[in-house]
């Protein structure tokens, strides 16, 4: 059970991270916000060792269906991933990579589809260290850069084998040019719908012809695998003009080139792209409602100055996110409790505070597709239904199931843990609300928990009392709208 | 975020079984089952123009073979047109007269985007595509206190057309999981769901956002029970298990023949995107899995309602948000196109087809298609279809609901 930590650290970390182990309450209380803000921002500082945890004691615990291969099945990546955030030291990577890959929303059933199911976990999941040919999966690739050069990411991800797959890039070509991830980089990555015409997305197309795929090393070590490749031939050579500019000058056309030098047409228009005010503006509306506050529009102050920093720095992700989370609005009262929580985010928080010990997050897998959310199949090239849309009938049943079924497996460390606490209902409902921070609960709730703890028989505090109504009141409490809130 | 999560309350008061009520409000229950082909329907790969000339020149690889197609006459201009050979139950619907295919729907200057064009077939409303969804603003006219389950969405989170200012539909992917469960049993078990039900009997009137998830946890545990008892619904035929949509579509018929008194169901399929290598033709291919798909849940359905005297209470409306580029591209798929193919299948139907095919010739005068030849232009306006689904079928009047008059040209299916 954390202790009990400022709220402003509680709030910062609800948004920069996945809420607060009793580890990290203790850490980040010896900082002033200031601090914690560099401490998250600046976390090269800090090993990145968490996967090197998995397995061991202490830690929560994975199901797998033979060796732990996240290189080569899904449900292991997504439990690797599960554990990063709960344990990770670097919760902010943890967070951005999240982001982006709600941002750069790519599924693994498709690649899976198009490849074999191995071959679609090692595209998004792989680690270099792990893989024989050394492939480095999208969502690895996001996590490196997590807080790098937006520019970089997006060059990154038009060579990245899954998108190529994705959207259809590797099969680009000069005489019958693709449009899927040329109207996608404007619509969705980088202006915003809108802000493109449809000869734009024929032009975009056109940029990226070429952009293919090709397959390197040897099938007998493993190591051959699907990788970029500029193949010059398939190049459409001569000029595409966009109606916004390309350059900084104003040009609108990328000239016409060699198709040897063709690739450079991809770099001039992602540059293009990086340095419209219409991608600052986009981004810094997706960063509020991320991190700062789902209730109503970004004020145009915030807007104008989170869009201001990543022109300014051509997308420096560091840069800009200081200025989210130093914004006047991340701090306003107003933004404490303001967004909803996602369905990992909701799981994760729920483990840090209630418990993970002999929990498997194998576990989770089928509770959070319930609650709408598979990590690395996110539902299409938008991403997820955010906001109050995670909040259907079916996915708060799932949410309220889950909070029961951890209450359950965390039974008796409960009801141990509480013992020293329960001395009357209230004491027993002020540890536990004190132990799962949430919006602050009415009264007339208030009452009705309690109420709750002495419904089937006066209090007596006794181990069978406690090893019911613990974990009952951990699952209402995790399970109450109030909870659902970061 | 989509516009309008619903602000409506249950109170304590309201009855556990609400069946009456919704009989109440409508007598005998007309379904309106309203069907989403995801990702922009490759209209031509379902219902082919087989003898078009340009047909098989501009789509080398996906044209389907003029013997292969299932022939189902000519349109009012003399076209011939077959469906996709996969779809041998949707044959059957039409020749028994109950299946409506409406060619060439649309709307002027059509949205390509897979995320407006779905907002725009969800709101009816180009101009304001975060309008409410056209079928939650049919709901907000039925009069008050509405049956929480006066809509059912049978996909994991609550899709644009249903949004309603004053019901919240519940999303209901599996009957089976749609249960309150409890780390006790017996007494201890239900003394929580009693508190849950108390802690969120009154939606906090300061906190909007918290109201919203007051009032999903509300209607989910007033639902409950009644969509238990469609959780044992084994039906009359089999349902494919490893079919999602047949799946989703027998519990909408298990809701149907249970009686529970639900108006409007939504269900999707998705994987229409065929930008590449669409495979129209082989058994196994992309889009012949698609049809695959959509026939073997259809199929299902529509036998199951007819063996059980249900049909003609029924009426399924697919759209989709886009049709496909004519000309294949050079990944052997097809981009986003604009005017496309609505299904309507049901005992009322009037079955046929509607509006004239296009002429595939690139010519850019050509008047039947759009964007220099490229894409199929709009003959019916969608908007017309839906108003004669509201105005013959739900029992509203249509141009209150679609904020403006979409009769003249509505096609007779109904």
């Amino acid at each position: 059970m954390p202790l009990a930590v400022e709220p402003q650290i509680e709030h910062l970390l609800r948004r920069a991270g996945f809420g607060a182990r009793a580890d990290e309450a203790e850490l980040y209380q010896k900082y002033s916000v200031n601090q914690a803000v560099e401490y998250l921002l600046n976390y090269e500082a800090i090993p990145d060792d968490v996967d090197s945890h998995i397995g061991q004691a202490g830690y929560a615990g994975m199901t797998t269906a033979g060796p732990f291969s996240p290189q080569s099945r899904i449900a292991d990546a997504r439990q690797r991933w599960l554990f990063r955030m709960l344990h990770t030291n670097r919760p902010l990577q943890e967070k951005m990579t999240l982001f982006w890959h709600n941002h750069f929303a790519t599924g693994y059933t498709k690649i899976a589809g198009l490849t074999n199911a191995a071959e679609g976990a090692r595209y998004m999941a792989a680690k270099p260290s792990e893989d024989p040919g050394g492939v480095r999966g999208q969502l690895e690739m996001l996590r490196d850069n997590a807080l790098g050069n937006f520019q970089n990411i997006l060059i990154e991800i038009a060579k990245d084998t899954a998108m190529l797959y994705w959207l259809d890039g590797r099969t680009n070509t000069r005489a019958q040019p693709q449009e899927n991830f040329g109207r996608e980089i404007m619509e969705l990555f980088t202006r915003g719908v809108g802000y493109y015409t449809e000869s734009d997305v024929y032009a975009a197309a056109r940029v990226f012809t070429g952009w293919n795929l090709t397959r390197p090393g040897s099938a007998a070590d493993g190591s051959q695998h699907f990788a970029f490749t500029y193949n010059a031939n398939q190049h459409d050579t001569a000029a595409k003009t966009f109606s916004f500019p390309i350059y900084a000058d104003g040009g609108k056309t990328i000239p016409a080139r060699s198709a040897g030098a063709g690739m450079q047409d991809g770099f001039d228009f992602i540059a293009g792209l990086v340095a419209s005010p219409e991608t600052g503006r986009y981004l810094a509306n997706k960063l509020y409602r991320f991190f700062v506050s789902e209730s109503g529009q970004a004020p145009a102050s915030f807007v104008a100055r989170v869009g201001g920093m990543f022109l300014r720095t051509r997308g420096d992700m560091k840069a800009v996110m200081r200025e989210v989370l130093l914004s006047p609005e991340f701090w306003s009262s107003d933004a404490y409790f303001a967004r909803y929580s996602w369905p990992v985010e909701f799981v994760i928080r729920t483990l840090k505070d209630v418990g993970w010990s002999g929990f498997s997050l194998g576990d989770t897998l089928t509770p959070l597709s319930n609650m709408g959310l598979v990590l690395y199949d996110p539902p299409d090239v938008a991403g997820w239904d955010t906001g109050a849309l995670w909040f259907s009938t079916g996915a708060m049943l799932a949410r309220m199931n889950f909070a029961s079924a951890l209450a359950s497996n965390q039974k008796f460390r409960l009801a141990s843990a509480a013992k020293p606490y329960a001395k009357t209902p209230d004491d027993l409902l002020a540890w536990a609300t004190d132990a799962l921070v949430a919006v602050p609960f009415d009264r007339s709730v208030l009452a009705e928990l309690s109420a709750y703890l002495t419904a089937t028989g006066p209090w007596t505090g006794s181990d069978a009392q406690l090893q019911a109504k613990v974990p009952g009141l951990m699952h209402l409490i995790a399970g109450s709208a109030e909870y659902q809130l970061l | 975020m989509h516009g309008g999560v619903a602000a409506f309350t249950v109170t304590l008061a309201a009855p556990e079984f609400l069946s009456d009520l919704a009989r109440a409000q409508g007598g005998r229950t007309r379904n309106l089952v309203i069907l989403n082909l995801s990702g922009g329907n490759d209209s031509l790969s379902m219902l082919a123009p087989y003898n078009d000339p340009f047909y098989r020149s501009r789509r080398p690889t996906l044209a389907i073979p003029s013997g292969s197609v299932l022939q189902i006459g000519t349109d009012a201009s003399g076209v011939a047109l077959g469906l996709h050979p996969r779809l041998i139950g949707m044959r059957q619907m039409f020749t028994q007269g109950r299946l409506a295919l409406i060619q060439r729907t649309g709307y002027p200057d059509q949205s390509r985007s897979h995320f407006l064009g779905t907002d725009i077939w969800s709101t009816a409303n180009p101009s304001n595509a975060s309008d409410l969804g056209w079928a939650g603003r049919y709901m907000d006219t039925l009069p008050s206190p509405v049956d929480p389950l006066v809509g059912w969405n049978t996909s994991g989170s609550l899709p644009h057309v249903l949004a309603a200012a004053h019901v919240a539909v519940p999303s209901i992917p599996s009957p089976a999981r749609y249960a309150f469960d409890s780390p006790n049993t017996g007494v201890e078990a239900t003394a929580e769901r009693t508190a849950a039900t108390r802690m969120n009997a009154r939606p906090p009137l300061d906190n909007p956002e918290l109201a919203i998830v007051y009032e999903s946890t509300q209607a989910a545990l007033a639902t409950l029970d009644r969509v238990a008892t469609v959780a044992s619904y084994n039906g009359t035929v089999a349902y494919a298990a490893n079919n999602g949509f047949a799946q989703a579509l027998k519990a909408v018929a298990g809701a149907i023949v249970r009686g529970i008194g639900t108006r409007v169901f939504f269900v999707t399929t998705g994987g229409y995107d065929t930008h590449a290598g669409q495979n129209v033709n082989a058994a196994n291919g992309t889009y012949f899995n698609l049809m695959g798909t959509l026939d073997d849940g259809l199929l299902a359905f529509y036998t199951d309602l007819q063996n059980q005297g249900l049909l003609n209470d029924t009426l399924v409306l697919s759209f989709s948000e886009f049709g496909r580029r004519i000309t294949e591209n050079g990944s052997q798929g097809t981009d986003h196109g604009a005017g496309s193919v609505m299904l309507a299948v049901g005992g009322r139907v009037r079955g046929g087809l509607y509006g004239t095919a296009p002429s595939l010739n690139p010519d850019p005068g050509n008047p039947t298609l759009e964007n220099s030849g490229g894409d199929v232009r709009f003959e019916t306006d969608f908007r017309s279809v839906y108003a004669r689904v509201i105005d013959d079928w739900l029992g509203r009047d249509s141009r209150a609901i679609l904020r403006g008059d979409f009769r003249p040209g509505a096609p007779a299916f109904l």
